[in-house]
């Protein structure tokens, strides 16, 4: 056997098993983004408007094995009246790639400000909520959440 | 493009607040992997879903990429009357898949 040649082919087996096993590879990871990443989103989105705990509930389960789908549900206590509802709701994350994970608009006619989804976490990190209400003011909710199997983001 | 489901309930009293939940097959392939060559895999994602009722808009969502695969999204209206709920779902390369009910309100 070519000597020289050895490692390559030692490479290029361990890649593949790495590409079988989904997620196995854990070279090349992408830098993630900070808490810092997130505030910046969150200023990106909303500007400077202060925002205060509370009336939002983030509903995720605290320990997840599979980060790549995990169940979400926002809710926000509000009347959803035409004088006073919830405008938009908007979660990010710490530490995933890109910061962002899902804004929604929402109106007087929703009747209920609540919205359930499915999430990727990248890594164990807290998940924020920013819920936008009529009258202007910002409520939060941050959640705690613990990946035991990342969401994939490299090989296939 | 894709495969759709929606659920939208067919009878409902006026007045009333429905969940509709909707569910869409799509890879939200998130631009950070690679295949097995090591070229990176480009990003095609559903950035964009919007629910209107009768021609008006209720509900909208910004996707990201941290989406899981086929997003699955449920929300709640007031039944106003009946009609139509139409769907919307479009894509990065500007795909646009739309899937619609019909909705009684009594």
């Amino acid at each position: 056997m070519d000597e020289s040649l050895a490692p390559l082919t030692r490479r290029a087996v361990l890649t593949g098993v790495a590409s079988a096993a989904a997620c196995g590879g854990l070279l090349l990871r992408p830098a993630h983004a900070t808490p810092a990443m997130m505030k910046e989103a969150i200023h990106r989105l909303i500007g400077e408007a202060p925002v205060r705990k509370g009336k939002v509930t983030v509903d995720i389960p605290p320990l997840v094995e599979n980060g790549n789908t995990i169940a979400m549900s926002v809710s926000v206590d509000s009347p959803m009246t035409e004088t006073d509802y919830v405008k938009a709701i908007h979660v990010f994350n710490e530490k995933n790639p890109q910061p962002d994970i899902i804004s929604v608009h929402l109106g007087p006619r929703a009747g209920k400000a609540a919205f359930s989804t499915r999430i990727r976490l990248a890594d164990s990190q807290n998940v924020v909520a920013i819920a936008e209400l009529s009258d202007g003011s910002m409520w939060s909710d941050t959640v705690e959440v613990i990946v035991t199997i990342a969401a994939c983001l490299e090989y296939n | 493009m894709a495969r759709t489901l929606v659920n939208v309930p067919s009878k409902a009293k006026r007045g009333q607040i429905i969940e509709i939940k909707t569910l869409i097959s799509h890879v939200m392939e998130t631009g950070y992997r690679r295949n097995e060559t090591g070229a990176p895999i480009p990003r095609d994602i559903i950035n964009l879903f919007v629910c209107t009722y009768n021609g008006t808009e209720i509900f909208r969502a910004d996707l990201h990429q941290a989406i899981a695969a086929n997003p699955f999204i449920t929300f709640f209206t007031v039944a106003t009357e009946s009609g139509t709920v139409e769907f919307r779902w479009t894509d990065d390369n500007g795909q646009v898949e739309t899937a619609s009910a019909k909705i009684t309100v009594e």
